[in-house]
């Protein structure tokens, strides 16, 4: 008891702690503390069987997967082949569409990550003010996590039909038309600023639905940082002369800051999970259609390998910025 | 704060002459402070719009008939008004059946998902134990790994399902449990169903920020942990609970990973309305046999229709619900 609160000298001591916690027989079991502990484990038990039954289990059986030729055999289960590393070699070199598609999912969710953050952050803090008819738009907002969950967006975007309709409203108008975004494009094109700049921008102006309809959570959790700031520091700023503008980067800006990190991981992890994601369509497809089982299980482990690598790395880059601007 | 700056001015004077006096200062801020709500009111109005166009649209078209989808003259307003493509998609989504068969899973799930999910959060939040960094690195884990890694074992699982052998030194043979909702009911109760790591989370955060002292007193006053958990700490916690099930009954509504690897025995409306172009064909063929081609557009009013009908009822939950959607959340996602 009296060392409850000194390091721990050696790596299997929590394992001894652990030992000493839930097998009774030593004077450690029948403090408080272990009976606390024994509690706790209870309330996660459910977790913990779940964990070891239906996602640890599986995890190792399709790591395995991975690095074997599977077979089905009708009535029996499977039969594995040891390849190595063949299904990785298969996943890369020689299935045509996983490389580009991967590549292609990567730059759009990097775009697609900051183009949510910002707008989240610029939806949350407007959300945030006073005006009239505040509530129905924050209603309005929320609808998208509603919206864009599950099967609705996979079939929402054969969206041929609504393009379709609006071909044959530009045919009425006539070519003579002009096409705002186009034509800003096309002007920004010839005086020759950095064309691929603008590329990207002029891409997230094109999926600014895709955008908004993703960022439903986002906006929620800013929002939350937003009602949590205490209105007495914006008074202070406010006698002591700070203007709305200041005011925003040196209170806001900071005080929501470490939420940034929680969208962006939120915003990654959403990106790549989707159900119209092309990746997880291939892999589906891979597996109930080619049924190549060690194929399809090498290219989700390969995929959840980005997907940890972009975890990774954006909270690194983003707790390095929140420390240095704090 | 603004009108407490008249009083030194005058409060009966006009604003012209307040703003003499100010030297002009009162007019910058009045048409700065116009300036900006105008362009608020313009960019909020703008999203709004956005996000509600493609369900007006969807609704509109839905009564048109066909001749109507393909005469440009016809924007939004439907010429020939008609019922039949309701008709047509409640045959094509097997409707009211798959309907209540949503209805009743999605609350089956979410009821067990959220109450484990609440007893599993109150043990990270308020106790200390062995392995408890990693047991919660493990619920960030269930969080970022993508389901499909997992998919083709765990289905391989309950197809010949058992545990420890028991089954089959008793009888044989395995249990094939893919046509039944027990795995995901065992899966939901140990919290491996959609999302149910964000729900650990969220009610995490909010266990986290409840003061220790109340418990203290709980404890003091000998009451026991049970009754610590359920009268003490859950009437508080209600509205964290209520948000983290209403979450989980819209995803899983409209669920379509989980209801195909689980629960294909049962009809549900996700899985009809996914798989609703490749039998609209079948339906439209004179003979049921042959498949014929059905328009472009035709297909998308259907399926517009389709996605429609399926969020209805949410949003007509949404608009009941939405303040504790909003305010709940806004008590947990702070901090961290």
């Amino acid at each position: 008891m009296a060392n409850q609160n000194a390091p721990r000298e050696h790596w299997y001591d929590g394992i001894v702690e652990a030992v000493q916690t839930y097998i009774p027989g030593n004077a450690t079991f029948r403090t408080m503390r272990a009976r606390n502990a024994r509690i706790g484990t209870l309330f996660i038990l459910p977790f913990i069987i779940g964990f070891l039954v239906f996602m640890c289990k599986p995890m190792v059986e399709s790591f395995n997967f991975s690095f074997n030729d599977v077979k089905m055999v009708p009535g029996q289960g499977y039969e594995l082949t040891p390849v190595g590393l063949g299904n990785y070699k298969t996943a890369l070199l020689v299935d045509p569409e996983y490389n580009t598609l991967i590549v292609e999912e990567s730059g759009e969710m990097i775009i697609n990550t900051i183009a949510t953050l910002v707008l989240s952050f610029v939806i949350a803090v407007l959300l945030n003010q006073e005006f009239k008819g505040r509530v129905l738009c924050r209603a309005i907002f929320f609808l998208p996590v509603i919206l864009s969950s599950g099967v609705l967006p996979g079939i929402e975007h054969q969206n041929e039909f609504y393009d379709m309709m609006a071909g044959m409203a530009e045919a009425v108008e006539g070519s003579s038309g002009i096409n705002i975004s186009q034509a800003l494009q096309d002007l920004l094109q010839v005086s020759g600023v950095a064309n691929s700049f603008f590329e990207v921008v002029f891409t997230m102006i094109d999926s600014i639905y895709d955008i908004v309809m993703a960022s439903g959570i986002q906006i929620i959790v800013f929002l939350s940082g937003l009602q949590s700031i205490s209105p007495s520091l914006y008074e202070a700023a406010n006698v002591e002369g700070c203007s709305g503008w200041e005011a925003f980067w040196k209170i806001t800006f900071p005080m929501v800051s470490p939420l940034l990190l929680v969208n962006c991981i939120y915003t990654i992890i959403d990106f790549f999970m989707k159900n119209d994601n092309k990746v997880m369509e291939l892999i589906y497809q891979v597996t109930y259609q080619d049924f190549k089982l060690g194929v399809s299980a090498a290219m989700s482990w390969l995929y959840f390998a980005i997907a940890l690598a972009f975890i990774g790395v954006s909270s690194f880059i983003i707790t390095k910025a929140v420390k240095s601007y704090e | 704060m603004s009108k407490n700056n008249t009083v030194f001015i005058g409060k009966n004077k006009s604003f012209w002459d307040r703003n003499r006096r100010s030297e002009g200062y009162l007019l910058k801020r009045e048409i700065k402070s116009k300036t900006m709500s105008i362009a608020r009111a313009l960019l909020l109005f703008g999203l709004c719009f956005m996000i509600i166009q493609p369900i007006l649209i969807r609704f509109s078209t839905g009564f048109m008939q066909e001749p109507d989808l393909y005469d440009s003259t016809i924007v939004l307003v439907p010429r020939h008004l008609t019922l039949d493509n309701y008709r047509i998609v409640f045959d094509l989504t097997d409707f009211p059946h798959s309907m209540l068969n949503t209805l009743w899973i999605s609350l089956l799930v979410s009821v067990l998902q959220v109450i484990s999910c609440t007893f599993v959060a109150y043990g990270f939040a308020r106790y200390e134990f062995p392995l408890k960094k990693f047991w919660f690195a493990c619920v960030v884990l269930l969080i970022i790994v993508p389901p499909t890694t997992i998919q083709t074992s765990l289905y391989m699982y309950f197809a010949s399902f058992d545990i420890f052998g028991i089954f089959k030194a008793l009888t044989g043979k395995t249990i094939n449990l893919r046509t039944s909702i027990i795995p995901y009911a065992m899966m939901s109760l140990t919290c491996m169903g959609l999302k149910n790591g964000l729900y650990i989370y969220m009610l995490r955060q909010y266990f986290k920020n409840v003061p220790d002292s109340l418990e203290e007193a709980a404890f003091v006053d000998g009451c026991s942990t049970m009754r610590t958990f359920t009268q003490i700490m859950l009437p508080d916690a209600m509205p964290t609970i209520a948000s983290c099930f209403l979450f989980s009954f819209v995803w899983q509504w409209t669920d379509l990973f989980y209801s195909r690897n689980f629960l294909s025995a049962y009809s549900l409306y996700s899985v009809q309305l996914s798989s609703i172009v490749s039998r609209m064909s079948r339906y439209f063929s004179a003979d049921q046999t042959k498949a014929v081609i059905v328009p472009n557009g035709r297909q998308q009013q259907l399926i517009a229709i389709g996605v429609l009908i399926c969020f209805v009822p949410l949003i007509i939950l949404y608009c009941f619900t939405q303040k504790t959607f909003v305010q709940s959340l806004a008590m947990t996602g702070s901090k961290e």
